[in-house]
């Protein structure tokens, strides 16, 4: 990444308009041509310096339930159980973590009221409880990379 | 600040909005008018799908539109899950000042499950690497001095899966 890269990384976290030529009016911020944008954007896309580029929506005002689970598994169990876990269509992101709680996974269900009965699901098919910890508040999703 | 009870459910996304999010979920496209392909794509008018989107940033149903950087490409390739334990009462101030740090992605005030587990705030930390997550923890153990009556930071180890969240049905 060169410096007009990092610019555009750091010009672009948020605030992109909804207009009818949104690039030419950003690199027109940035002092650089339409062109040019799209192209560096298109090139850290496929470098994978951006995950994405794009709107960011928020999964619980979408009308659907989103919530962050725990379980403490035994070593020997968990790859057997992160199988199980991994394979309902709702579990959007698993991570194992170093705790006692050693198995964190996000829950995207279509309403509200499947979350419990995937939780539900998810502690007979394992035998393991599962620990539900939706937020009662957000102060922030985000990160304001200065690169 | 976005308590959950105060969620509009009128202003909860109708299927032509859906229709959009799904759309745009995996990015928007790289071409100069990209409003307008997604209308073309949708079949509806390029200033219905501006005025859909501007609504859906309105309420908070889109986040923001931007670019998300990759952390691990970008050299942050440690992230720790910090958690606090803090007075109930003192939660929305601390998350308000934690939620402002710039190594903060995400800030979440989450229940307990007492006895076993005490911790009601939570802060993803980023760092080049696990000393640099540490280092950045205390700067939030600082600012909370001694109301946090105690806090972990949980590494992760692996990824298990990462699909992403994403609305379910075609396009």
């Amino acid at each position: 990444m060169d410096a007009i890269d990092r610019a555009i990384v750091n010009h672009l976290q948020g605030g992109f308009p909804i207009c009818h030529r949104p690039y030419a009016a950003v690199a027109g911020e940035l002092g650089i041509g339409e062109s040019e944008l799209l192209q560096r954007l298109e090139r850290m896309l496929e470098r994978n310096q951006l995950s994405r580029f794009g709107p960011m929506y928020d999964a619980a005002r979408m009308g659907g339930g989103l919530t962050l689970c725990a379980m403490a598994l035994p070593e020997k169990e968990f790859d057997r159980v992160a199988e199980m876990v991994n394979a309902y269509p709702e579990v959007a992101h698993n991570y194992a973590r170093e705790h006692w709680l050693n198995m964190w996974f996000v829950l995207a269900t279509e309403t509200p009221q499947r979350i419990g009965e995937v939780i539900a699901d998810i502690e007979r098919e394992t035998g393991y409880p599962v620990y539900n910890m939706p937020k009662k508040e957000e102060f922030f999703v985000g990160l304001r990379f200065q690169l | 600040m976005k308590p959950q009870a105060a969620v509009d459910t009128a202003r909860i996304p109708d299927e032509l909005d859906r229709r959009i999010i799904r759309a745009t979920q995996a990015g928007l496209p790289l071409v100069p008018e990209p409003y307008r392909q997604i209308g073309e794509q949708l079949g509806i008018g390029t200033e219905e799908v501006m005025q859909r989107m501007r609504r859906m940033l309105e309420s908070g149903v889109i986040r923001r539109i931007g670019a998300v950087p990759n952390h691990y490409t970008l050299g942050f390739r440690a992230n720790g899950m910090s958690v606090w334990d803090v007075p109930d009462r003192l939660v929305r101030k601390y998350g308000k000042q934690i939620g402002a740090l710039e190594f903060v992605s995400h800030a979440y005030h989450r229940p307990r499950h007492l006895p076993r587990w005490r911790y009601n705030l939570f802060a993803m930390v980023h760092g080049r690497d696990r000393k640099e997550v540490e280092q950045k923890v205390a700067i939030i153990a600082g600012l909370l001095g001694g109301d946090a009556r105690d806090h972990r930071i949980l590494f992760s180890s692996r990824i298990l899966k990462k699909s992403g969240l994403r609305l379910p049905g075609g396009g």
